[in-house]
């Protein structure tokens, strides 16, 4: 069953037609990577899905019921969780705290009843002997996985990640597929957006491959990768 | 959750616990005044507590909602109008009054919320601001309170606050003293519950407390009227000690709401213990500069710009920076069962 659905979805700045007439799915259950250049469109569909941007046209669906008039933070509380490309850390609330957030807002739990939850994220992610720093003092690397912590904390039933594996070395990015394969074994579905290729088909069971703003290809992983058409932008994307 | 089991969460340190003895010291030296000091020492001490819980209101607004609004003055008066009309058209006693002000500033919290929650950055600042000149404007119309030069609280009114002259200043000063500490712990109490949480994320990332679970813009709307509501108050507060109330006064951007940013900022925005420091600063330099006139105004400039220059967190930041003092924590802290740090 469809669990995110996009109509025809179309969104622009100015003349800039960002996201055109985009049509997509996401399955229970099921891992989705995306990749195209910078600039295609990747982190705009993504706030179509969360609720950060609205659509010009076209519908969102979620479970089943139509969410395009719903606000971002209501799409978190039904289970639509995200992580920032560039990240938003709450830099005057400590690391424990921002995951805190996301745990009591994005459940509506007690406060109390969050603290266990988000101690066991801040363990299986690496942040725990970080948990009472300010988060504006993490570096650039902590800050992303503090990203990924705080989505996760907020309980999701689908984890939007965006470009989390960038900067990390081997053996980081090695850990970083396993944590994600981990959330989903442990039910939640994926879209992932990603640059690192070999991190991203790893992980996921289809792929969807965006060139300014439009969607070129989606299917299998290899035959995507494989087909002419990416094959001349992920060229692109090498080259840059 | 065996994780429950291995950690616990705290936010009292070591030197809170000592902080709350200073706090209390505090209290009790402003409480009794009646005991230490004479009228004018009283007066002056219901002067600070409300400007302490104006900025107290006006940190909450713009330290952790991120409202920075110059319209706070729009509560001030309309709460001191407030006091007048209830008083005066409605017959309601004049204590009761207090509240009701507070219900009547949170009324019109609302709807001008809606008006100015529209505007981002400097145009919601300009926007609250011409907000309150609209309302100072209109009760200048109002012929019935006296138009522009405005209107004093009948005799009948005053006293039925209490018989005599020192038993009114009493209950003024009980008042004055028991907004202070109450807002104070308002703030304290709002920032320690999980609204405390969804405001701290709100004033540091809209985009992610959002993301996340929040509901900004309701978040915003309750803690505007509350700020409003309370404001409100204090302004009723404010015309029952000087009997007398007036457009320009009532609505003054300079009284209400110019000195008030400079106490949080030179105290410290965004913390609770900014107001207080702030509101001594702001007293001491006042009694010393007050002789001075406008130069008193500019030197008050000065010192604002040098704080924000030099130590944007203002002199608490840096107090609490050097010396790690948090009077009132508010930070949840992660702890293994056997109080080491995770
Ligand atoms: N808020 C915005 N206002 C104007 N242009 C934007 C905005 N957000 C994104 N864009 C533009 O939309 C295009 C797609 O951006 P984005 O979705 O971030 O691409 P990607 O994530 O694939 O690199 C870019 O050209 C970007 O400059
Ligand atoms: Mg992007």
């Amino acid at each position: 069953m469809p669990q995110i659905e996009l109509h025809n979805a179309r969104k622009s700045f100015g003349s800039l037609v960002v996201t055109d007439d985009f049509s997509m799915h996401l399955d229970e259950g099921e891992a989705l990577g995306v990749i195209g250049p910078n600039g295609a469109g990747k982190t705009t569909l993504f706030n179509l899905i969360t609720g950060g941007l609205a659509p010009d046209s076209g519908r969102i669906v979620f479970d089943g019921a139509d969410i395009t008039a719903l606000p971002a933070h209501e799409r978190c509380r039904r289970g639509i969780g995200r992580s920032y490309q560039i990240p938003h850390p709450f830099i005057g609330m400590t690391v424990f705290e921002n995951l805190l957030v996301g745990a009591a807002f994005g459940t509506g739990k007690p406060e109390s009843q969050c603290y266990g939850p988000c101690a066991e994220i801040l363990e299986k992610t690496g942040l725990i002997g970080k948990a009472n720093t300010l988060a504006g003092s993490l570096s650039l690397l902590e800050r992303k996985r503090l990203e990924l912590a705080r989505a996760l904390a907020s309980d999701p039933k689908v984890l939007l990640l965006d470009e989390i594996a960038g900067g990390l070395t081997e053996e980081e990015c090695l850990a970083l597929v396993d944590t994600i394969r981990d959330i989903r074994a442990g039910g939640v579905s994926i879209v992932w957006i990603e640059h690192i290729v070999h991190a991203l088909l790893s992980v996921v069971d289809r792929l969807i491959v965006i060139n300014f703003g439009v969607k070129i290809d989606d299917g299998d992983p290899h035959t995507v990768m494989n087909s002419t058409q990416v094959q001349e932008i992920y060229m692109g994307i090498s080259a840059e | 959750m065996a994780e429950t089991a291995q950690y616990r969460v705290a936010t009292a340190t070591r030197t809170s616990r000592a902080g709350l003895f200073v706090l209390l010291a505090g209290v009790v030296f402003l409480a009794t005044t009646p005991l230490w000091g004479g009228r004018a020492e009283m007066r002056l001490v219901v002067e600070f507590c409300y400007f302490l819980a104006l900025a107290q209101m006006w940190n909450l607004l713009a330290g952790y909602a991120g409202l920075v609004s110059v319209g706070q003055q729009a509560f001030v008066g309309l709460g001191g109008y407030a006091l007048f009309v209830f008083s005066i058209w409605l017959g309601v006693h004049p204590l009761l009054a207090l509240p009701l002000a507070a219900v009547a500033a949170a009324l019109f919290a609302i709807p001008t919320a809606l008006i100015v929650f529209r505007l981002r950055g400097a145009y919601f600042a300009i926007g609250t601001w011409v907000t309150a000149e609209v309302y100072r404007l209109s009760f200048a119309q109002v012929s019935d309170l006296g138009g522009g030069s405005g209107m004093s609280l009948p005799i009948g009114v005053i006293k039925a606050v209490a018989g005599s002259r020192s038993e009114r200043e009493l209950v003024v000063f009980a008042i004055g003293v028991a907004v202070a500490v109450a807002s104070t712990g308002i703030v304290y109490w709002l920032l320690r519950s999980r609204y405390g949480l969804g405001l701290t994320a709100i004033r540091d990332s809209e985009a992610a407390s959002e993301s996340l679970g929040v509901n900004n813009f309701r978040t915003k709307l309750y803690v505007y009227v509350l700020a409003a509501s309370i404001t409100g108050f204090i302004g009723a507060l404010i015309y029952l000690q000087k009997f007398r109330i007036a457009p320009d006064a009532a609505f003054s951007l300079i009284d209400w709401t110019a000195y008030v940013i400079f106490i949080v900022v030179i105290g410290g925005i965004g913390r609770i213990e900014g107001p207080i420091v702030g509101t001594i600063v702001f007293f001491i330099l006042r009694e010393f500069l007050a002789d001075l006139g406008s130069w008193y105004l500019m030197i008050l400039g000065l010192v604002a710009v040098v704080v924000m220059l030099r130590a944007p967190q203002g002199i608490w930041g840096l107090l609490a920076a050097r010396f790690d003092l948090h009077f009132f924590p508010v930070q949840r802290r992660l702890y293994r069962r056997d109080g080491s740090p995770p």
